[in-house]
């Protein structure tokens, strides 16, 4: 998978870093030349000194046989740009522009552009947080078709001192791994669970209130 | 032509402020947006429309300009990203009727047109006016000096 990446900043430096790692092929667009001596010499990425809005700069990094699109830089307006040039001009399938200002995420939506906030991000994962303590929403997947959520089980909860086979789970969910004192294991309905255990869940955002709820007690 | 429209003009620099003056004085009404406040010392003083200080980039900015209101929006910043953004969402979300970009690459200007956002790209309408001056110049010296 090829990955375009239109930014500066430890951002860009952290996502090509993780691309790299996971074997994808990542070029970087930034404008300021000593940026990029340095990207270059820190990853393992192609780095290309330039305005990333210029159709010439992305024909240079290679956006015609692009996968995926990151226009991450500190305006909005660039970021659009980018996005629409890389998916009209060069056909790059996929393209994600960052709005800086919250606000721009749907106007770049209703402009045919996906845009993500990282204000608004950031913001719904410290409310998570702050008002379920034991519970972490680990990832989205498929979409959010599909949730992955983290529960620390306390001493009240109904599941504690049960068998997993003993718990009555509503369908379509499962108990993907537990956790305990740090080593992780993968249960079968012969396991018990005990106050403490971390356990990650697999739901499906229909039945994920009621799977919570069986493993805190609590209503959601 | 009716001189009774609402006019929006984005950026105030030499071009915005000469627009916004001149659709002023014919009897528009003129909101002028800009993120330096020093520029709205270029308008004249009898331009007697709004100023909005602020970035055009941002929505609640151009919901203080009354941009859906607006019958016609020009966007005429230096920065062409800035232009073409603001143009599709004065086109796009706030139904502005009659929308004008100023690109200066015309590369850009292509693909904008596709989009169906009206553009005029300085760099384009010069450089045909001194290819044309170059013709009629060589043109006149050999009806000249035949």
């Amino acid at each position: 998978m090829k990955v375009l990446i239109v930014g500066s900043g430890k951002t860009l430096y952290f996502l090509s870093r993780n691309f790299s790692a996971r074997g994808y092929q990542v070029v970087i667009i930034n404008r300021n030349p000593e940026e990029c001596i340095q990207l270059s010499r820190q990853l393992t990425a192609t780095v290309v000194c330039g305005d990333g809005s210029d159709a010439d700069i992305l024909k240079d990094a290679g956006a015609m046989g692009a996968d995926a699109l990151l226009a991450i830089t500190p305006n909005d307006q660039d970021n659009l740009v980018i996005c629409q040039l890389a998916s009209r001009k060069f056909s790059v399938p996929r393209t994600v522009a960052l709005a800086n200002d919250p606000d721009n995420a749907e106007v770049f939506e209703k402009l045919g552009v996906p845009g993500f906030s990282i204000t608004r991000i950031v913001g719904s994962l410290i409310e998570q947080r702050a008002s379920l303590e034991q519970i972490t929403n680990l990832l989205p997947v498929g979409e959010g078709r599909v949730n992955v959520t983290e529960i620390v089980l306390d001493a009240d909860s109904p599941v504690v001192g049960k068998l997993l086979k003993d718990i009555d789970l509503p369908e379509n969910a499962l108990v993907a791994v537990v956790i305990r004192d740090s080593n992780p294991i993968v249960p079968r309905g012969a396991n018990d669970l005990l106050a403490g255990d971390r356990v990650v869940l697999i739901t499906l955002p229909e039945n994920h209130g009621p799977v919570l709820k069986a493993f805190t007690g609590e209503q959601f | 032509m009716k001189n009774n429209r609402y006019i929006v003009i984005v950026g105030c620099g030499r071009l915005g402020s000469h627009l916004a003056n001149h659709l002023s004085r014919s009897g528009n009404s003129v909101v002028v947006i800009d993120k330096n406040e020093p520029t709205f010392n270029d308008l004249s003083p009898d331009f007697s429309g709004f100023r909005v200080h602020g970035d055009a980039t941002q929505m609640a900015v151009l919901k203080e300009a009354k941009v859906n209101q607006a019958d016609i929006l020009i966007a005429t910043t230096h920065e062409d990203n800035v232009n073409l953004m603001v143009a599709q969402v004065a086109q796009g979300i706030f139904r502005v009727p009659h929308v004008l970009a100023r690109v200066f690459d015309p590369k850009r200007m292509e693909v904008y047109a596709q989009l169906g956002i009206d553009t005029i790209c300085p760099t384009s309408v010069a450089a045909e006016m001194f290819l044309q001056a170059v013709a009629n110049g060589a043109a006149g010296r050999k009806g000249a000096n035949p």
